[in-house]
């Protein structure tokens, strides 16, 4: 039954995989890098594909809707210009007097778009790539949003694309504010494995008066995420440990069930 | 056993783990993915040689941890673990019928995961896990049984399709022709 083949094929095979698992985590990332690239041709093409329709509704739209379009977007613009203005305004003025109380001057955020071309093929895992990398100035640990709320963060850059830890993922982390009069902070944590709409909020106060529906934002502790960037609301919460502590389920604001772009957050 | 069914192995394997990652339609619809690589494996165990069997395990393997949050190289061993154990009683399979396809596909689907989660955890990761779990994994028994026969059909049409088709040997003898007429 067992040859001197099989031997081999199965000593070599344990072999290479030891190997791999004692090459530093350095090493490993890179290679893990360029054994993905394989697939960058791949992406390209579903991407291409997915265009293909749009690009042919676009072409086939009739004149007159588009002109109704750039209207709207004009229109839209002018509004937004005279929000910026009122905001920069604003800013200004926050810059004086946080001078004025010798405060750290804010820093404006600088976004960078970026598409999600795969997603975690293990389902005990959430994670997604995204098409920027350290071409495109990412680094570790920046934090991925969209419009509706906070994501991620990126946890390994490659020379074209990233890794993105989603928030539920045991690996991210976020430390939280809850937005009610005693601005109760906890830590959101790791989920079920099944519903990517929901997140763990630990680490609150065993007198933390939480109610459905409060929001939650970043708190800007851990030095990662910004501080005021939306996560969710709450949906109930429970003592823990006889009422040491409690936690707290929250309805994530982004859906990351179904992310197709996303922004990447720069200092 | 040929080069073109090396071939067809190796790129079904990679277009699987493409698919898994690009493809979230299943996950939507059901919770979880469905992972083709074990099905991939019983059909290259019972078919090919035992150098195409491990050569799997290794790629398909550091194919799928590129893609996914896993350390490299985690899912290796559960993959050359299930293709070789099948690979060595494949004799006494009867890998023709459906039935036994499906029995493979559903057991392949359901170790390839455990031993991964189970070396994963022996290294101190801390995979998402829980009741869900349970539902996930029955998603990819059920996927994985149902994936292996349709797989095992289209190994053999890509096979007939492109492959060389030795030509039938008829049975005519020019020593037993019989001539009529004269000499």
């Amino acid at each position: 039954m067992f040859k001197q083949k099989h031997y081999l094929a199965l000593g070599a095979v344990t072999l290479a995989a030891l190997l791999i698992f004692s090459l530093p985590p350095r090493a490993t990332s890179r290679l893990k890098l360029a054994i993905s690239s394989l697939f960058l041709p791949l992406f390209g093409l579903v991407h291409t594909a997915q265009q293909l329709p749009a690009d042919l509704a676009d072409s086939v739209l009739p004149r007159r809707e588009l002109l109704k379009e750039i209207y709207n977007l004009r229109r839209e613009n002018e509004q937004l210009h005279v929000q910026e203005l009122q905001a920069v305004a604003t800013g200004r003025e926050n810059d004086q007097l946080r001078s004025l109380l010798a405060w750290q001057k804010q820093t404006p955020w600088k976004l960078k778009l970026a598409n999600v071309i795969a997603r975690d093929p293990a389902n005990w895992w959430r994670t997604i790539q995204i098409d920027l990398g350290s071409r495109d100035g990412l680094k570790e640990n920046l934090p991925v949003l969209t419009s509706d709320g906070l994501v991620g963060r990126v946890s390994s850059v490659g020379f074209t694309r990233s890794q993105v830890i989603l928030l539920g993922d045991p690996n991210c982390k976020a430390s939280a504010l809850v937005e009610n009069p005693a601005h109760d902070m906890g830590v959101i944590s790791a989920s079920g494995p099944l519903d990517t709409s929901l997140a763990e909020l630990s680490y609150l106060s065993g007198s933390a008066n939480l109610k459905s529906g409060q929001s939650v934002v970043t708190s800007g502790l851990g030095g990662i995420f910004p501080k005021g960037i939306p996560i969710g609301q709450i949906v109930d919460a429970r003592p823990v440990e006889f009422g040491l502590y409690s936690e707290a389920r929250v309805k994530l604001s982004a859906n990351l069930g179904a992310l197709e772009q996303v922004w990447v957050l720069f200092p | 056993m040929n080069v073109l069914q090396t071939i067809l192995i190796f790129v079904a394997a990679f277009l699987a783990v493409f698919g898994e990652a690009t493809f979230p339609l299943l996950r939507h619809w059901l919770g979880a993915q469905v992972n083709l690589l074990p099905a991939i494996m019983v059909y290259a165990a019972l078919n090919a040689n035992i150098s195409v069997v491990a050569l799997l395990a290794v790629f398909g393997g550091l194919w799928f941890d590129s893609l996914s949050a896993n350390p490299l190289g985690v899912t290796i061993l559960p993959l050359l673990i299930v293709g070789f154990l099948i690979y060595l009683r494949r004799e006494l399979i009867l890998r023709e019928l459906p039935f036994a396809q499906i029995i493979l596909g559903a057991v392949a689907s359901a170790v390839v995961p455990v031993l991964t989660i189970l070396i994963l955890l022996t290294g101190g990761k801390q995979p998402l896990l829980g009741w869900g779990s349970l539902w996930q994994s029955f998603v990819m028994i059920v996927g994985g049984a149902i994936a292996t026969p349709i797989l095992f059909a289209l190994f053999e049409w890509c096979q007939h399709a492109l492959g060389y088709q030795p030509r039938a040997e008829t049975s005519f003898r020019p020593d037993r022709e019989i001539r009529r007429g004269k000499k």
